[in-house]
């Protein structure tokens, strides 16, 4: 086994690791962790795919943004005092079996896939930039105009309740 | 099996885990944590599949959108888990059910 396969498997291995974590933990902030280590992992896996631009953004908004509002998120909504983070679990029966189901699906139509060999050509981060600002420079905007209505959105949500408990007392 | 045959698989058991997640665990923002695993795993495939199309970039792009409009679900969703946590003192999903017919 060469070292880039090793290299593969370990990743391979990480990114279903953790997300089995975040299925079995019942600690909420070690959820979020286990997610931050499948992000990372699902990152490196873009990097050994070729895409390093994809990986690159992968770790700095996933693993740093949003895994971080996640944590901010736990804060928030948790009574601290006292009661430990614990959450329980329902419907477990139906939840795996569904899950189960699908995996074995999506598992028997993906071994019996005929793929062409993939290249092993790196996209270059300079013709991902240029195509960004060119062939796909309406998407780009279209999502700028998204970021910007979802944060408005997030600010008038969250602060339309605090106007109200104003307003009561 | 190909490289490119296990990294499917390892995009459809990250896909299955987070749907199990979604539907098993009494939290909300639990469940906000398994449908960024599910997102995850999509970007995981366009990406493989990008592979047998060098030439073109497009999987990659739908990938960066993807991830953005990701972001944007998880800062809304939070925020209406915080309003409902404020509104209702709970954030399990079964017991916030005022509109549920009784």
């Amino acid at each position: 086994m060469t070292l880039a396969q090793f290299v593969f498997y370990f990743f391979c291995f990480a990114a279903i690791a953790g997300a089995i974590g975040i299925l079995l933990t019942k600690n909420l902030l070690k959820g979020a962790l286990f997610l931050l280590t499948s992000l990372l992992a699902v990152a490196a896996l873009f990097v050994l795919s070729g895409a390093e631009y994809v990986a690159v953004t992968q770790i700095i908004i996933y693993a740093g943004g949003t895994t971080i509002l996640i944590i901010f998120g736990i804060m928030l909504t948790t009574p601290l005092a006292g009661k430990p983070l614990h959450i329980s679990n329902g419907r477990i029966f139906s939840g795996i079996l569904l899950s189960a189901l699908l995996i074995g699906m999506l598992g028997k139509a993906i071994v019996s896939l005929k793929v062409p060999e993939p290249s092993s050509t790196i996209t270059p981060i300079k013709k991902v930039g240029s195509s960004l600002i060119s062939d796909y420079n309406f998407p780009f905007e279209v999502v700028g105009i998204l970021l910007l209505v979802a944060l408005i959105a997030a600010t008038a949500i969250i602060s339309a309740g605090k106007e109200r408990s104003r307003g009561d007392v | 099996m190909s490289e490119m045959h296990l990294t499917l698989l390892v995009a459809a058991s990250l896909f299955s885990i987070g749907l199990c997640i979604v539907i098993i665990k009494r939290n909300a923002v639990m469940v906000l944590l398994g449908i960024e695993l599910m997102l995850n795993a999509a970007n995981l495939n366009l990406i493989t599949f990008n592979r047998i199309h060098p030439a073109n970039d497009q999987g990659q792009m739908f990938a960066l959108f993807v991830i953005i409009v990701a972001v944007c679900e998880t800062a809304v969703g939070l925020a209406i888990v915080l309003q409902i946590y404020r509104q209702t003192q709970t954030i399990i999903p079964d017991e916030i059910d005022q509109l549920k017919d009784s």
